[in-house]
């Protein structure tokens, strides 16, 4: 056991909508540094297997270790849930997540946005988190529009914006939920410069993504996902250049 | 120049008593209406059953009935229960059910049942995204509802809010059947005894528009405010 705790670790994650059961027992570690890519066709329950990690979905069964530290689940007669709200408002405090849809608050400007849960959920001051964020805002390249509205930005504006956000909370892990999809192609390079450097800097990332480039180039780990199960996990080598699976092979071939 | 025949202080005051009434209500009837929202899209079936009862209740019965079986009936309650506190503990208590309590309460209590209908819609009218963002940044409910939920339900609640003061403010007036003197009651006073109607009447209405056109104003301020960040209007 190292001295500091896993991030980020989820066991045997289940979960069926209805009759159809989406993740048929997931498993996943992320180490500190590590840039976990998630791939696989639209309905492989990629995104579902990231948003079981900060309980944006309830699992049915499967264990979730934020930190050490396990999330306790209880069984009501509305399924399983957390049995501690307080402890799963706590875990996803260190989990950031980044959204396909940016989801920005559209009531408050980029700058508000940023300090929002730093201030409100960490209890920072608005000064500390006020420097914070335009420290941030110019990594990003956006101090010009501190004070703009997300519906006044682009695209790919408010994904670095969102980004921003997510780094104001100094995350244990940040989990990436098909930042670049929901953007027009020449906006997608920005974005995927900025989670390149995330990645360079030692940031444990999880990301589920449809650019091969960036699983190949910068991830420590890719994972495919078929039909709610890992068919093949390893490094970008590994799996990106060297498919085993005939499923793989044809998910790949298309664009290779 | 307007000879009001010595009314005016009267009806000065009773606008006040308006005036206050409709506030007052209006508050309760936010809050309740808060409250019916929730209920109706909480998971609990007690909660939404006892909600779905108390809208379709307030919904289907006139004002003015509502309004009596609330004041004569809840002067009737309060009477039972200081009996019982007499009889069984020796507590002796006299509560008179107040005409103005009773109005606000009842308004409010009508109110918040339309109410709850416009915070409700306007509640689902929220981008679930807004929301999801909100818990994946680690706040807790209150926190959610305070910082995100709540004021941007605001922008689509506000146009249903502002109508459903305009016929509060206007249901103001059927408190003078429970003997409030409110300034309608104090003009129909004044006109029956002076044969005079317009004289009285007219300042009355002139009144209602004022405070409506006050409201309109006010409402186009809050709608402004909420809609910042939003685009367009």
């Amino acid at each position: 056991m190292a001295a500091t705790p896993t991030p980020l670790e989820v066991r045997n994650i289940k979960k069926r909508f209805g009759d159809t059961e989406v993740l048929k027992g997931l498993s996943l570690k992320a180490h500190k540094g590590d840039v976990i890519t998630l791939i696989g066709a639209s309905g492989s329950g990629k995104s579902t297997f990231l948003r079981c990690m900060n309980l944006l979905e309830q699992p049915d069964d499967g264990d979730l270790i934020v930190h050490g530290e396990p999330v306790r689940f209880k069984v009501t007669r509305h399924g399983r849930e957390p049995a501690d709200r307080r402890q799963v408002v706590k875990m996803r405090a260190k989990l950031s997540m980044v959204f396909q849809g940016f989801n920005l608050w559209a009531h408050m400007t980029l700058l508000e946005n940023i300090i929002e849960a730093p201030v409100h959920v960490l209890g920072q001051s608005k000064k500390e988190a006020t420097e914070h964020a335009y420290a941030l805002l110019e990594r990003v390249g956006l101090t010009a529009r501190a004070n703009a509205y997300p519906a006044q930005m682009s695209g790919g504006q408010q994904q670095r914006g969102a980004i921003a956000r997510a780094l104001a909370m100094d995350p244990e892990v940040m989990l990436f939920d098909e930042p670049t999809s929901a953007l027009d192609p020449e906006l997608v390079g920005d974005v995927l410069k900025v989670m390149r450097d995330l990645a360079n800097e030692g940031r444990t990332m999880v990301v589920v993504t449809h650019e091969m480039g960036f699983a190949r180039d910068v991830s420590s780990k890719v994972i495919y996902l078929h039909q709610g199960l890992i068919e093949e996990s390893g490094t970008p080598d590994e799996v990106l250049r060297n498919p085993t699976s005939p499923r793989l092979k044809q998910f790949l071939a298309p664009k290779y | 120049m307007l000879d009001l025949q010595g009314y005016g202080p009267r009806l000065i005051e009773g606008a006040g008593v308006t005036v206050q009434l409709a506030i007052l209500s209006l508050l309760l009837a936010i809050v309740l209406g808060l409250l019916t929202a929730t209920a109706k899209m909480s998971r609990s079936w007690l909660l939404h059953k006892v909600a779905t009862l108390y809208t379709t209740v307030i919904r289907g019965v006139p004002d003015l009935v509502l309004m009596m079986l609330l004041f004569f009936g809840g002067q009737i309650g309060v009477n039972m229960i200081s009996d019982m506190l007499y009889d069984h503990f020796d507590i002796d208590l006299y509560i008179n059910f107040n005409a103005f309590a009773a109005g606000v309460l009842t308004i409010g209590f009508i109110f918040g049942a339309y109410m709850g209908e416009t915070f409700r819609g306007a509640f689902m009218a929220v981008d679930e995204g807004q929301i999801e963002a909100g818990k994946a940044y680690g706040m807790g409910n209150a926190l959610l509802f305070r910082r995100v939920r709540f004021p941007q339900m605001m922008r689509h609640a506000l146009p249903g809010l502002s109508n459903n003061w305009m016929v509060l403010l206007k249901t103001t007036a059927l408190v003078s059947v429970i003997g409030l003197t409110d300034m309608v009651r104090v003009a129909a006073e004044a006109s029956r005894a002076t044969h005079e109607p317009f004289v009285f009447l007219l300042p009355v209405a002139a009144v209602y528009l004022l405070i409506a056109s006050v409201s309109e104003w006010i409402f186009a301020q809050l709608q402004k405010r909420y809609n910042v960040g939003f685009g367009g209007q």
